[in-house]
């Protein structure tokens, strides 16, 4: 048992007329243990719940020195904690000394806490690994007692969740007594998530999880559209709940349909409701006066995206609208969430179709949400791009005994099963590269001295601080109209798309087709092209794709005689479908080929989710260039890959030979641009290449050679480098996804429906209309550009 | 000569911080694995025959040259191979200032590409038109197979060192050097000097998008020539980026490398 709470906290408490929780009072309890996990809904006081034990532990008078961190996976969130946490604590009198440490904190304060460390610390993880790398951290946390992870749940999804639980493990071993909080909302499978705090054993405490929320399909007058995500049709609708509800939250799954609905929305806005927009591509100063003005309740809704999935509560929000399909059960109702207002209340929520293949996802998803149904794919073990940064954090704290720090990191959930071998090739990558040619005898950034493992050159702390962190920011330049008047900004495409450009390419952006002029320093300049194809369009890499879950009670859907729960507008095109091809079904694959606009086209309805079928998409054109087929593109969306060449697929079942897409898998896939970007990614956590930041990037000193260089010289050279081993792990998952092709394949088991048509079909129509086109790098194309090669000669009067 | 210059290609990014510059050499050279069958870098041309017909033949000042899809020139006539910015041991450079350990393989990756290239060629004499070497000790401490084989690239033929910014001075390989070098119309140097005529050099890195595809490219007009780089560990320079302003006259053109030469005309710059 735990000390009770403080004399002046409990009289504050009982003032205020409130009553501990069952679950605060059971974190009190519990206080000893060495981990709790404790799942609450929001709303439901978690974050005191988490700090009561150490409110009572530090009591009146506390002594010096550093007893609690809190990581939370969001700077705003370690504010706004500050705040809160201090009102009962200076309610109450109570001599404890609140801090925040972020990337926001300003040098000398940083300088200072360090120095004399506050009773309790409100950092992230990313602050939280540089602290771990100076010298003087076994100083700063000799005295640590308690940390608590906040929103452990979204963390455990990336990361920085497998890098926070390295830097957990490291505390451990300077403060051996430490005990761990995690805090979460509903999961799937709280067992793994409480392993992933603690493997050695972790309480699970529940809370009440308050009553089923009250969530619908919104209720619209027009019918929405065959493609899009931008939800624009339903303004009106969206306007009279905001008026009718105190404040609503009006989610977006990407921050350009955020914008563009934002824009729409307030040319509907007649009767001026404040409505305000938040999202992470937007300054700091803006997003903080959004939050301020909600907080104040000035606000009737925000417009806004997964940057408010986590976060402050807001007690007032009391209606949430979902734009878009949910990509994922789990996070629809963690959204739903939001909506609070009152502990013990429904939290009421509203769904909105951006399309009509959106209407039958979305109803999937009430459907999934009724019946308490969470997805999940559950994470392998942590990846060692991680561990390989976490061994040179420690390298830049001081040496280190390779035995001990591996005995500390088996303590980190993700890498309880790491064995010693693992390890080791790891703290080789580090010290000399791992090649198998022993290169850098002279070099080695790591040198085994005495008996203990160090910098060769204690200068070599400096960059690996500032390579710190396991988010990779994609580069994006920014896109502008070029005019007289300076330019409307239009949005932000990645780098590595720009550098591809062409003057003359057309790409849509924001909903609009524009023709790329130049570049002026890092924006990208365009004008309008209005009614012309584009000829490429921005290829967003990061996008989630539908959980398996949904995917499967889609399909479900497909199978029923007639639809009465659906529209009308759905239901016929359904029915449509069904009269002049076929509906997809669960254990069969349908393939639909017809010739369209002057291409043949193949349609693979694989609903794998969109990073699987785009690399199917990959696999499939691959083989159909070896067929003679000339592919020359593909488009793909969660449910299907629309591929387009020259030659018609007559046959398509030898395409989808399960045998030999592993095989493609294994061996030419390796040379594409998604295994490169993973291999990039990698590449950056673990050290190998420095991450492109934008000081540096403004010097114009662009003449780097690209990571994809370093890629195809260890394929050929050294095939089985650790980099490549990781690359290859991370291609089970994440943008590569074959892991849901192979449990596509293993659900058709060969059953493959090709049907030959005359034209584009129901369902495969809006596929036309998606962005993210994606070439074929094939003879098709190398022909087309020595054409194009000539025509431009010819033009020019030069050949 | 160029040595002042600025270098745009000591990419600060990729490659970390400069830090140790001390520390000694002697270490005995390591031993070579086989390298697997490439799959992703571009192969040289088989044979004379595919090379005729994936090459780009032109005339500068009255010379018959040849752009071959690898990024070499080619002069059959005099039978000479230009090659350009081959960069030998750059990762070994940066492991030695203190930067990343980069996949130590890419001087013999270069290396096979010229390997490929004379092969096919059959040059009397080979120029290399400067940067050659990462540095002057990266030249001096080229691992033994290494230096062996570049001997034997070497042997029986003229073999022409242009210094670069990178490497100025004389390289204790073999060769002459020259800072540069004429032959009949053409002159060979390092770094274009903007008044010239029949000239080839190198330095700049030029590369080209063609169709969504960035390749790296030669770039050609009635007055010059500048070879992409060849080495495997080099970036590359926009062909309109600013360095290269002004260099390029009216109906300059590129020929991009690949799976073959394909020559397109320059955009006019706005």
């Amino acid at each position: 048992m735990t000390a009770p709470l403080p004399a002046p906290l409990a009289k504050w408490i009982a003032a205020k007329g409130w009553a501990l929780h069952p679950h605060q009072q059971a974190m009190l309890d519990r206080a000893d243990d060495h981990a709790t996990l404790l799942i609450a809904p929001t709303g439901g006081g978690k974050t005191l719940a988490g700090f009561l034990p150490t409110l009572c532990e530090l009591g009146e008078n506390p002594p010096s020195g550093l007893h609690t961190i809190y990581i939370s996976p969001l700077k705003a969130l370690a504010a706004d904690i500050r705040r809160n946490l201090r009102t009962p604590v200076e309610g109450a009198g109570l001599n404890i000394r609140i801090e925040d440490r972020t990337g926001d904190t300003t040098y000398t304060q940083r300088r200072r806490q360090r120095a004399d460390p506050p009773h309790i610390l409100l950092t992230t993880p990313e602050s939280l690994a540089l602290l771990l790398s100076y010298e003087d951290a076994p100083k700063i946390f000799a005295s640590l007692q308690r940390v608590i992870i906040d929103e452990i749940h979204a963390l455990a999804e990336s990361k920085r969740g497998d890098q926070l639980m390295l830097l957990v493990a490291r505390l451990q071993s300077l403060a051996p007594g430490l005990r761990r909080v995690g805090l979460s909302a509903t999961v799937e499978d709280p067992p793994a998530l409480a392993k992933f705090l603690a493997p050695k054993g972790c309480n699970i405490l529940a809370a009440d999880p308050g009553p089923d929320p009250d969530i619908a399909m919104l209720d619209i007058d027009s019918d929405p559209p065959w493609s899009g995500g931008g939800g624009r049709y339903a303004i009106p609708a969206i306007l009279r709940e905001v008026a009718r509800h105190r404040t609503t939250l009006i989610f977006h799954n990407t921050r350009a349909q955020a914008e563009l609905f934002f824009h729409d929305l307030w040319l509907q806005n007649t009767d001026d409701l404040p409505i305000g927009i938040h999202h992470g591509s937007l300054a700091r100063e803006q997003r903080e006066r959004v939050e301020a003005a909600m907080v104040a309740g000035a606000l009737r809704a925000v417009v806004c995206t997964g940057s408010l999935d986590l976060g402050i509560d807001w007690g007032d929000v009391d209606l949430v609208i979902q734009v878009g399909a949910p990509k994922n059960v789990k996070r629809l109702v963690q959204r739903i969430g939001r909506a609070n207002h009152r502990y013990n209340a429904p939290s009421k929520a509203r769904l909105v179709p951006a399309n009509r293949f959106e209407v039958v996802e979305c109803h999937a998803a009430l459907d999934a949400v009724r019946d308490h149904t969470l997805d999940g794919e559950p994470r392998g073990a942590g990846p060692r791009d991680v561990l390989c940064q976490h061994i040179l954090l420690t390298a830049a704290a001081g040496p280190f005994d390779a035995a001990a720090l591996y005995e500390e990191v088996v303590n980190a959930g993700p890498y309880a099963a790491l064995t010693r071998a693992q390890f080791d090739a790891c703290l080789d990558f580090a010290a000399t590269g791992g090649y198998a040619l022993k290169a850098y005898d002279r070099w080695q950034k790591l040198l085994f001295r005495g008996d203990k493992w160090q910098l060769r050159d204690p200068r070599a702390a400096a960059p690996i601080r500032q390579n710190l962190g396991t988010i990779i920011d994609t580069e994006t330049l920014k896109v502008r109209l070029r005019n007289r008047m300076g330019g409307l900004p239009l949005g932000e495409v990645e780098e590595d798309f720009a550098a591809t450009l062409t003057q003359g390419d057309t790409f849509l952006i924001g909903g609009q087709v524009v023709r790329f002029e130049g570049l002026k320093e890092l924006t990208v300049e365009v004008s309008r092209s209005p009614g012309r194809d584009p000829k490429v369009a921005v290829f967003n890499g990061t996008r989630f794709a539908t959980s398996t879950l949904l995917t499967r009670r889609i399909l479900d859907i497909f199978q029923q005689e007639s639809w009465p729960d659906l529209p009308a507008h759905t239901a016929g095109w359904l029915s449509l479908q069904r009269q002049v091809s076929r509906l997809p079904q669960p254990d069969r694959l349908l393939v639909e080929s017809f010739p369209h606009d002057g291409r043949e086209h193949l349609v693979i309805y694989g609903f794998a989710g969109r990073n699987a079928q785009a690399t199917l998409g990959l696999l499939v054109t691959k083989r159909m260039e070896e067929q003679g087929l000339a592919p020359l593109g593909f488009t793909c969306t969660d449910y299907a890959t629309l591929i387009w060449g020259l030659e018609a697929v007559h046959n398509p079942a030898p395409l989808f030979d399960p045998a030999s897409l592993r095989e493609g898998l294994e061996t030419w896939l390796h040379g594409n641009a998604v295994m490169k970007r993973t291999f990039r990614n990698s590449a950056i956590i673990a050290g190998l290449i420095e991450r492109n930041n934008q000081g540096r990037r403004k010097t114009g000193r662009q003449a780097t050679f690209s990571s994809d260089i370093l890629y195809d010289t260890l394929r050929k050279y050294d095939p089985d480098h650790l980099l490549l081993q990781i690359t290859r792990e991370e291609a089970e998952r994440g943008l590569v996804d074959f892991g849901r092709i192979e449990d596509m394949l293993a659900r058709v088991a060969g059953r493959i429906d090709a049907l030959r048509l005359t034209r584009v079909t129901p369902l495969a129509a809006p596929l036309f209309l998606e962005p993210g086109r994606i070439p074929v790098q094939g003879a098709g194309r190398e022909r087309l550009m020595q054409d194009a090669a000539l025509r431009l000669m010819q033009e020019a009067g030069l050949a | 000569m160029g040595k002042k210059l600025a270098c745009i290609f000591c990419p600060s990014n990729i490659l970390g911080g400069e830090l140790a510059r001390s520390a000694k050499r002697g270490a005995s050279p390591p031993s070579f694995p086989r390298p697997r069958p490439s799959r992703g870098l571009q192969p040289a041309p088989a044979c004379a025959m595919r090379r005729a017909m994936t090459a780009h033949a032109f005339t500068l000042s009255d010379a018959a040259l040849s752009a071959l899809p690898s990024g070499a020139l080619h002069w059959p006539d005099r039978r000479l191979l230009c090659v350009s910015d081959l960069h030998l041991g750059k990762s070994e450079r940066l492991a030695r200032r203190g930067g990343a350990l980069l996949p130590p393989y890419e001087t013999r990756e270069t290396l096979s590409r010229l390997d490929a290239v004379i092969e096919a060629t059959q040059p009397e004499t080979v120029i290399c038109l400067g940067d050659s070497f990462d540095d002057l000790t990266a030249a001096q401490s080229l691992p033994e197979p290494e230096r062996l084989w570049l001997a034997r690239l070497m042997a029986g033929r003229d073999w022409i060192w242009i210094e670069g910014n990178h490497d100025a001075g004389p390289v204790d390989v073999g060769g002459t050097h020259r800072a540069e070098v004429t032959l009949g119309p053409l002159t060979f140097r390092h770094i274009a000097a903007p008044a010239a005529t029949g000239e080839i050099s190198g330095h700049y890195h030029p590369k080209f998008s063609l169709r969504g595809q960035s390749r790296r490219c030669f770039l050609l007009d009635r007055n010059r020539l500048i070879l992409p780089a060849f080495g495997a560990y080099t970036g590359g320079l926009r062909h309109d980026d600013a360095a290269l302003a002004g260099l390029m006259g009216k109906g300059a053109i590129a020929i991009l490398t690949g799976p073959r030469a394909i020559p397109c005309p320059l955009p006019d710059r706005p």
